[in-house]
């Protein structure tokens, strides 16, 4: 087991440091004075110029100066964003609760709708309701969300449609709710407002289905696929000839192996949800990291951009990691491989 | 005997069954495939002949007719079928004339893509070693963004606009094709027709690309249609994010970009460019999913 976690952890190693060595390529790559794309200053004098490429480094060999910023990303030490002077790491953290929530919404309704409608699908194949799934599961996948968006704003959120949700923000403004977690459906009930809480669900709502379709889509039809495979083996049929109940049958004999692959996809699903937050965020004016990187590339702060990037990239992996563990402790047979 | 004789003679047209006629076949027996099919024609035709179809050039603003609705509401004008954007210009004009661009840009992007990921998987399945641990390692660094955060990235260091948003997305796509060829690869590398090409003096290169490739096509076909449709999707993303094609190009994503303000005012300039891209890749998916059904029946899911 010890071995198991060892060799999956040491596979990542290298795929963080690539991802470090990315980050910083990309911003020797934007084009224009390493100076102005750092700090923003134009015009300055060549002894300044001078000066401040020797404080931040710049005049020392390539190798030198990644090494240096391995060394910074490692502890944490971020540049300071230009657009706000403050440590990319702070303003990162402040926001990152706002994405996380969203994103565990969307995964949680990707899910409890997904399996469901998979499992369905593959117990009543080729009847009207699989085919209904496949169909809105085809659809799902093929969403353009930017558009899916306005298009739920338009039907639920403005008085043109049914008016139920509110068009974008996280909570009304009249809220303030003191902050523990950042989670403002959670502070909210801690700090005993129910008001800031349902008015934080209601604007959940519509950012939860847009960013949770695609995962949504996804996950049904693995499902479907995974659950119809392990149906016509062998033990199912015995478990049916054995006189159990179809109900049985599919709960406990066929979904148990069925879910191995699943598991694997919700996995993949983390930088799905990531990406999509961009755009979900955009839609709804969500305040979270999505926005937050947006705002970094149209205002050319490129160290946000760097810091932010690195960091989303490592939680990915990290999410990917943690699933593959969890995976090696569920099944038996991936851990001993090799 | 007799009666198999007659039923040949019955069908003199008879065409033998060769493995593409098998595929053929296996596409026409599945209706989402077709229907993705006439859909993914009916897209070329409206591309090829967009000056001709379209009723205006899509660029021309009626200054009379700021955001007119569409000819089913009241005050529509069978001039404008889907009515006009918030400059004027007539939207049905310029989603044919969008639908240029965004097969442009599925072609583009699948060439590009394809081809690096060709040489990378290539090399990577041929010269096991040193060459292989590092391309499949860089590989996995680009795979582990998430591919819409990665062309961002991209975009914003090329700059924006839509030759740099395709190039973006093409890199996003290459690590895909590489794994899935250095994959294919290996599994035919191991089989004896390669053993018998190389004992016969074949050099690496002709085994390479006459032998081996040919025999990998299957996956790669799947995967080139389905990923026609994620790049149209990804570059309208880009468009969307003000990243992609700059106005006043007529891309799909940059229209709803655009309009994303008038929602209210004005719902029909979001609601048909979104739609248009949504047929869009609803097609090349069915097409992706029936081509994937019918090559390849293992990797049926």
């Amino acid at each position: 087991m010890l071995r198991f976690l060892l060799t999956r952890v040491s596979l990542v190693i290298p795929t963080f440091l690539g991802i470090i060595l990315i980050t910083f390529i990309l911003i020797r790559l934007v084009p224009g004075d390493p100076i102005e794309v750092r700090t923003g200053e134009r015009g300055i004098s060549p002894e300044r110029h001078a000066q401040m490429l020797h404080d931040w480094g710049l005049d020392r060999p390539l190798p030198v100066q990644f090494f240096s910023y391995v060394g910074n990303v490692l502890s944490g030490n971020f540049e300071k964003s230009l657009r706000t002077q403050r440590p990319v790491l702070g303003e990162f953290l402040e926001l990152f609760p706002a994405t996380l929530e969203l994103a565990i919404c969307a995964a949680i309704f990707a899910i409890v709708i997904g399996l469901p409608a998979g499992i369905l699908a593959a117990v009543r194949r080729n009847t009207i309701l699989d085919h209904g799934v496949m169909a809105a599961s085809l659809a799902g996948y093929s969403m353009p969300i930017f558009w899916w968006g306005p298009m739920l704003i338009l039907a639920f959120a403005t008085n043109i449609g049914l008016g139920w949700t509110p068009v974008s923000g996280r909570i009304g403004a009249e809220f303030v709710v003191d902050r523990f977690t950042g989670f403002l459906t959670i502070d909210s009930l801690l700090s005993g407002d129910t008001d800031a809480f349902w008015s934080a669900l209601h604007h959940l709502i519509l950012p939860t289905i847009v960013l949770g379709t695609i995962p949504l889509a996804v996950i049904a039809r693995m499902t479907r696929s995974s659950m119809m495979e392990v149906l016509g083996e062998d033990y199912v049929r015995t478990a049916r000839a054995k006189g159990l109940g179809s109900l049985r049958v599919i709960s406990v004999h066929a979904l148990r192996n069925a879910l191995i692959p699943v598991v694997t996809v919700i996995g993949l699903q983390v930088g799905t949800l990531m990406g999509g937050a961009i755009l979900t965020e955009r839609v709804f004016s969500w305040p979270g990291v999505g926005t937050w990187l947006l705002g970094a590339i149209y205002q050319r702060d490129y160290p946000a951009l760097q810091g932010g990037v690195l960091m989303v990239s490592t939680l990915v992996i990290v999410a990917n990691l943690s699933v593959d563990l969890v995976y090696g402790l569920l099944n038996p047979r991936i851990r001993h491989r090799r | 005997m007799a009666d198999i004789v007659r039923t040949g003679a019955l069908q003199p047209d008879t065409q033998p069954i060769t493995p593409r006629r098998e595929v053929w076949l296996a596409m026409r027996a599945n209706p989402g495939a077709m229907a993705g099919l006439i859909v993914i024609i009916a897209l070329i035709v409206l591309a090829v002949l967009a000056d001709v179809i379209a009723p205006h050039d899509p660029n021309e603003q009626f200054r009379d007719f700021f955001r007119h609705p569409p000819v089913w509401y009241a005050n529509g004008l069978w001039d404008f079928p889907l009515g006009t954007d918030d400059l004027g210009r007539c939207l049905l004009s310029r989603i044919i004339h969008g639908a240029r661009i965004s097969l442009f840009v599925g072609i583009i992007v699948v060439t590009l893509s394809l081809s690096l990921g060709l040489f990378f998987g290539l090399t990577s399945g041929f010269f096991r070693g040193l060459p292989d641990i590092g391309i499949m390692r860089s590989m996995d660094m680009l795979l582990a963004m998430p591919s819409l955060l990665l062309s961002i990235v991209i975009v914003s260091i090329l700059g924006p606009g839509l030759v740099n948003a395709m190039i973006a997305v093409a890199i996003t796509y290459v690590p895909h094709y590489a794994r899935l060829i250095r994959g294919s690869v290996l599994t035919e590398l191991s089989k004896d027709y390669v053993v018998a090409s190389r004992v016969a003096g074949a050099g690496t290169l002709r085994i390479m690309l006459n032998t081996v490739l040919p025999n990998c096509m299957a996956p790669i076909i799947v995967q080139a249609t389905l990923s026609f449709s994620t790049a149209i999707l990804d570059a309208a993303a880009l468009g969307f994010l003000g990243l992609g094609a700059q106005p006043p190009t007529p891309e799909w994503g940059t229209m709803l970009s655009d309009a994303i303000k008038f929602l209210r005012a004005a719902p029909w300039i979001v609601t048909f460019p979104g739609i248009a891209i949504f047929i869009t890749v609803v097609a090349f998916n069915l097409m992706g999913d029936g081509l994937r059904d019918a090559l390849d029946p293992k990797l049926k899911r």
